[in-house]
């Protein structure tokens, strides 16, 4: 049809301006049409992709059926490049097999589809009419008849949708302790450890340059809810040359001789924030792309995060291993509402009323 | 249940094979040697030689005693054997040209040469040493158990089976597939460039073997389809957009153009 069409619209204007239509263009056969031996060639080209299709299928059972596939990888994969040739030839064949066929064999007459004006006549939209204004009647919705059926139809109406509505927001979670998001495991005295064993760090062995990933010691001993602690808790210990520190006013004891401990969730959205840059201390979040700069208490210098990442105020103890001072001075993580109700106002509160 | 057990005694027998073999060649060499390898190589005339070398092809940069040139190159001093093998046996150094990051070219040196280079630099202070073959050997890890590590410490940056990605303002982290097992030892150990240092206090000699092997193992390939660099959306997307669209666009072509 699109070859009619394309003629169509190379139309051509008469010298008094008005467009007429060419027609159709001669009807031109094709070589099968007027060949015998063309049109016996196009036949077996269809019957042999019929018939490649056929041999797709008998390859793809006989794989299936004669495959020893084994744990190896490259087992696997030869099982599933097989199956996925011979699967290909299956569907191939067929849709190749019926196009060629429809292209080079089938009736190949010019046809014509006049279109209709979308404006139903005015017959037709006055029937239509008088239908919903005799179903309002019928209904009595333009009268002051049945009102008890008026009255419970919009109320089922309305109500109908709690039924599904409700289940759903009770699934959200049944737990609605926001202050929960508030507190990490972090407390005075906590350990760092290393995630994923959970062996304690000493400070001695975060030489400069070095990233541990942490999570509070004791986090592996949970019997419940490992994983909503670590989601809150889990922090990045970096150490850099403390010549390349600006330490931020308010938190001078938080730190030890450079190392720093950041909470490892993003303040956008919460992924985990870990791509460290070594010597530019920029700390990248893979999400969306926010940028931290941890060499000055970890603001935001690039993307769409609000605020710093929170700061965990670390020590060293007696053993010389790094502990944390307290939990965060802040809720970890992105924004919700009443974020920071009820926290103590420190030094980070007073940033973000910047931020 | 029997034909199970007779199955996987066949398949491991092998790698039992290997292991007794890998224990008594170490057993050999440590009886001939009393040391490991790497600490007695290094003599007087390698670190002559390599301090020659060193003052030809990076003192431009590095300073002729190494200390570094303050906004262009750093100092030298303690960054070890390791990092002199990685650096300059990898290509990256000397560095071509200036860029968001040096990257890896073919090597200017041999491998005589980077074991002089890397003598020299080891002798102006101490630092972390260039790891025996044991030490790297993928088939004495535990790819499980690197695997653990690997997302902890490495994914977030080269993928979670090393395929590389994207830093910050033109910066990468490469992937990994095609790096030698010493290279990505010494990487951990020194951390180059962007990369933070895992030292053997964070990540222990045996667990780097471990993050080895489980690298080692993506070496097996995929179990099927195109992995695209393995480098996630952007790439498929690419495919999706470019290659697939053109092909229904092609087909469509195909459908509705006129037979000879």
């Amino acid at each position: 049809m699109s070859t009619e069409e394309k003629q169509h619209t190379n139309s051509q204007q008469h010298a008094d301006g008005q467009w007429v239509d060419p027609g159709l263009p001669p009807h031109r056969p094709r070589r099968a049409d007027v060949d015998p031996k063309a049109a016996k060639r196009a036949e077996r080209q269809v019957a042999a992709l019929f018939g490649l299709s056929i041999l797709g299928t008998i390859a793809t059972l006989t794989v299936y059926f004669v495959q020893d596939q084994t744990e190896e990888v490259a087992s696997i994969r030869l099982v599933n490049i097989l199956l996925g040739i011979s699967l290909c030839f299956a569907m191939l064949g067929i849709g190749l097999g019926a196009i060629h066929w429809a292209r080079t064999l089938m009736r190949d007459h010019e046809m014509v589809e006049e279109r209709h004006a979308l404006r139903t006549s005015d017959e037709n939209r006055e029937i239509a009419v008088q239908y919903l204004k005799d179903g309002a009647e019928d209904s009595g919705l333009t009268t002051s008849r049945r009102t008890l059926l008026k009255g419970s139809l919009i109320t089922a109406v309305a109500l109908a949708p709690l039924a599904i509505l409700v289940p759903q927001i009770g699934n959200m979670g049944g737990d609605w302790n926001v202050s929960k998001l508030r507190h990490t495991m972090w407390a005075k005295g906590t350990k760092l450890a290393r995630d994923p064993d959970g062996t304690p760090i000493k400070a001695a062995d975060v030489t400069i340059g070095s990233v541990f990933h942490v999570i509070p010691e004791g986090l592996n001993d949970l019997e419940h809810g490992k994983l909503e602690e670590k989601a809150k808790a889990v922090v990045l210990l970096i150490r850099m040359d403390p010549r390349d520190l600006n330490i931020q006013p308010g938190r001078e004891d938080w730190s030890f001789d450079g190392i720093v401990a950041y909470s490892k969730i993003c303040t956008h959205v919460g992924c985990p924030v870990a791509l460290y840059e070594q010597q530019t201390h920029h700390l990248l979040c893979p999400c969306h792309q926010s940028t931290f700069d941890v060499a000055n208490g970890a603001k935001v210098i690039f993307g769409p995060a609000k605020r710093p990442l929170p700061q965990l105020p670390i020590a060293v103890d007696d053993e010389g291993y790094i502990i944390a001072q307290s939990d965060f001075h802040e809720p970890v993580g992105p924004s919700y509402w009443d974020r920071l109700k009820g926290t103590s106002p420190s030094p980070s509160a007073s940033q973000e009323a910047d931020a | 249940m029997n034909a199970l057990a007779r199955r996987r005694y066949s398949k491991s027998a092998p790698v039992f094979l290997v292991l007794i073999l890998l224990a008594l060649l170490t057993a050999i060499g440590f009886a001939a040697n009393g040391s490991p390898a790497e600490a007695s190589t290094a003599s007087a005339d390698d670190i002559a030689e390599g301090q020659k070398l060193f003052a030809a092809n990076c003192a431009s940069c590095h300073g002729l005693d190494a200390q570094g040139t303050e906004g262009v190159a750093p100092s030298l001093i303690g960054v070890g054997a390791a990092a002199v093998d990685f650096q300059v046996g990898t290509g990256r150094m000397p560095a071509q040209q200036s860029g968001p990051q040096v990257q890896e070219k073919k090597p200017q040196f041999d491998d005589e040469q980077i074991s002089q280079l890397a003598a020299y630099v080891a002798s102006l202070g101490e630092g972390p040493a260039i790891p025996t073959d044991e030490m790297v050997d993928p088939t004495l890890g535990d790819p499980a158990v690197g695997m653990e590590l690997f997302r902890t410490n490495c994914a977030m940056c080269h993928g979670s089976i090393g395929g590389g990605g994207a830093l910050t303002q033109g910066k990468f982290a490469p992937n990994l597939w095609s790096t030698s097992n010493r290279h990505i030892y010494e990487a951990m150990l020194v951390g180059p460039q962007s990369m933070p240092v895992f030292n053997d206090a964070n990540i222990t000699p045996e667990n780097k073997r471990n993050i080895i092997a489980y690298l080692d193992f993506q070496q097996q390939g995929s179990p099927g389809g195109l992995k695209l660099g393995s480098i996630g959306p952007v790439a498929e997307g690419f495919w999706g957009w470019l290659v697939a669209l053109g092909l229904i666009i092609a087909s469509t072509i195909y459908v509705g153009a006129r037979a000879s």
